[in-house]
């Protein structure tokens, strides 16, 4: 699987609480979910994101809270994968059973900017900056893992006889 | 090669004689834990699975905390989703509101979870469980409807940092102040993945109520699950609250830890999380006049009795300070009518507090206490991230339940020894 588009970039330590403030957790309607995404540290996120776009971001990304409701809203944004230094470990998990891209890879998020068009193809573990020419290269995540993210996550998954 | 104490419990869940850090396995759940927030979204996986029966009725919690009672129509309807869910597939242990506390208050209270168990629960806190040598820890809504299904969950065994405690903590310094200082002094992300170990000879001097605390606030250090060797005052708890007999786990003598620290309780000092990491501790030589707005002493990290009572032993006889909106929240309803036979509800109400009733509430900016901009609250609370408890501009402070009862006093973040002399009476502020 490959995704290309335009980096949108944050720091580090980038909560589930920004990512989706637990003022509007009373519903669990992804679209909703969705237009608050990123409102509390980057309130024209949700007006300037673009089908397929990039999120790029430091270290521990999406500590916090437990909430699935995060990485939802991050995915039904129109993001296409989150490249970040770390992420935190339940957002992680998260993101994999609700089939939501992630890649760690710190030298790439280091050289990223704002703007950038970036490429990343998960089946080889590369990430590309098109608009530096530079490429970072990452460990791809193991078959079964990529089959979750592509089929849209783990009940689906389960549903669709991948994951026995 | 040894095991710590994580490490055997996942072991022996996922049927193994032995497991190392990195190998990945699939153990099978003591119990499954959602809330208001998260339920909904698990029970809509769920559906998806298509089968007709939960993998044991007596393994599921289901606690209505963080919105209820109900603070709007939508969650009311959320609430509803999982009253009949659980009335459908009869899961025993639903808590609505009049049997609810706050989760990870409720459930060692219940004697829900025992030494030994392996659980998970759709909110980042279940790590609080570790306080009973529980292997416990948070996982999203997709991993709750799985295991809702099938009783089992995945993990990668984690390694471990081991913290070595020593000596006995000070008048006035809590349970809190330990874990805010070891997360001022290993990061936010310190121990991302790992487990946090607990053991030494000062544990005897830290109350089971401190423990939960502390483990509560694990995952703040981006730990999978923090975790307290057992000791005679763990089995006592247990014992006193649950049927079912705990299972005691202790870490191999050469079990491999990536990081030892010693942690000499006596010399901890109440400490404060400044906005907006918890991380981002002091100690009272490092804080000038901080001037706050609000007070909220509750929580699954500070809402048990012990944390009402260490604030009424300073509110009592006080009252707090114009302008300071101080809310208390006893964190179950068994916490709630002690501290009002022990007479602290009165203390409260006389020092010009709010009681509320069990709820998660400001703690995640739901209702009860929501920040206005520009606002600062000291809170027991344990995330002070931007916007937690209300507007993006508006500060949270965390600390201890006596900080935040010596604050509610002066209206400035306050060093509680300050406010009260040795005797605990009298006053020099
Ligand atoms: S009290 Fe706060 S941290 Fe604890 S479960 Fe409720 S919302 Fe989460």
């Amino acid at each position: 699987m490959k995704y290309c588009g335009t980096a949108i970039k944050y720091g580090d330590n980038v909560d589930t609480d920004v990512i989706i403030p637990a003022r509007y957790l009373n519903t669990s309607d992804n679209r909703e979910l969705a237009s608050h995404c990123m409102e509390d540290i980057d309130p024209s996120f949700v007006n300037r994101v673009k089908h397929g776009d990039i999120m790029v971001a430091g270290q521990n990304f999406g500590c916090g809270s437990s909430r699935e409701h995060a990485p939802i809203a991050i995915k039904e944004s129109g993001i296409s994968i989150v490249i970040a230094a770390s992420f935190a470990r339940i957002f992680y998990r998260n993101a994999i059973n609700i089939g939501l891209g992630i890649v760690e890879c710190p030298e790439a998020v280091n050289e990223i900017s704002e703007g950038d068009v970036v490429e990343a193809d998960m089946d080889n573990g590369i990430i590309f900056n098109k608009t530096t020419g530079k490429k970072y290269e990452t460990a791809p995540f193991p078959e079964f893992i990529q089959k979750i993210i592509e089929n849209g996550g783990l009940i689906q998954s389960i549903a669709d006889g991948i994951v026995k | 090669m040894g095991m710590t104490m994580t490490q055997k419990i996942l072991a022996a869940h996922a049927g193994l004689d032995s497991v190392c850090a990195g190998q990945l396995i699939l153990a099978n759940l003591d119990m499954v834990l959602g809330n208001d927030i998260t339920s909904p979204v698990a029970i809509r996986e769920f559906d998806r699975l298509g089968i007709d029966s939960v993998f044991d009725k007596n393994k599921i919690t289901m606690v209505m905390d963080h919105f209820a009672p109900n603070k709007d129509i939508k969650a009311a309807e959320q609430c509803k989703v999982c009253r009949e869910f659980c009335g459908e597939y009869n899961v025993q242990n639903f808590f609505d509101v009049g049997k609810m506390g706050i989760e990870h208050a409720l459930l060692p209270e219940k004697g829900l979870v025992v030494s030994g168990d392996a659980v998970i629960g759709a909110d980042s806190h279940t790590c609080t469980y570790g306080a009973l040598g529980a292997f416990s820890t948070g996982v999203g809504s997709t991993d709750m409807a799985c295991a809702m299904a099938v009783g089992k969950a995945w993990f990668k065994v984690p390694s471990a940092i081991k913290f070595v405690l020593k000596g006995k903590l000070a008048r006035f310094v809590s349970g809190k102040d330990v874990i805010l200082h070891i997360i001022g002094k290993i990061g936010v992300d310190g121990a991302l993945y790992k487990s946090m170990e607990f053991t030494g000879e000062g544990l005897s001097s830290l109350s089971v109520s401190d423990r939960l605390c502390i483990a509560n606030m694990a995952i703040e250090a981006g730990a999978k699950n923090g975790i307290f060797e057992v000791d005679n005052l763990t089995l006592d708890y247990v014992k006193a609250h649950s049927q079912r007999n705990p299972v005691v786990y202790s870490a191999d003598s050469d079990a491999e830890y990536d990081e030892v620290y010693e942690i000499n309780l006596s010399e901890i000092e109440p400490t404060v999380a400044f906005p907006h990491l918890p991380e981002n501790t002091r100690t009272f030589d490092q804080i000038e006049n901080v001037k706050i707005d609000q007070v909220v002493i509750g929580s699954c990290t500070n809402g048990r009795l012990e944390d009402l009572a260490a604030a009424a032993e300073i509110l009592k006889g006080r009252k707090v300070a114009d302008n300071v909106r101080t809310i208390i929240i006893p964190a179950t309803q068994q916490i709630y009518l002690e501290a009002m036979k022990k007479g602290l509800l009165e203390i409260f109400i006389e020092s010009g507090a709010v009681v509320s009733t069990p709820t998660c509430g400001p703690c995640l900016g739901g209702h009860m206490g929501i920040l206005a901009k520009g606002e600062r609250a000291v809170a027991t609370t344990n995330r002070n991230f931007v916007g937690r408890m209300g507007h993006p501009q508006s500060e949270v402070y965390l600390a201890s339940p006596a900080v935040a009862a010596a604050s509610a006093v002066t209206g400035f973040i306050t060093d509680p020894r300050k406010l009260m002399d040795t005797n605990g009476h009298g006053g020099n502020l």
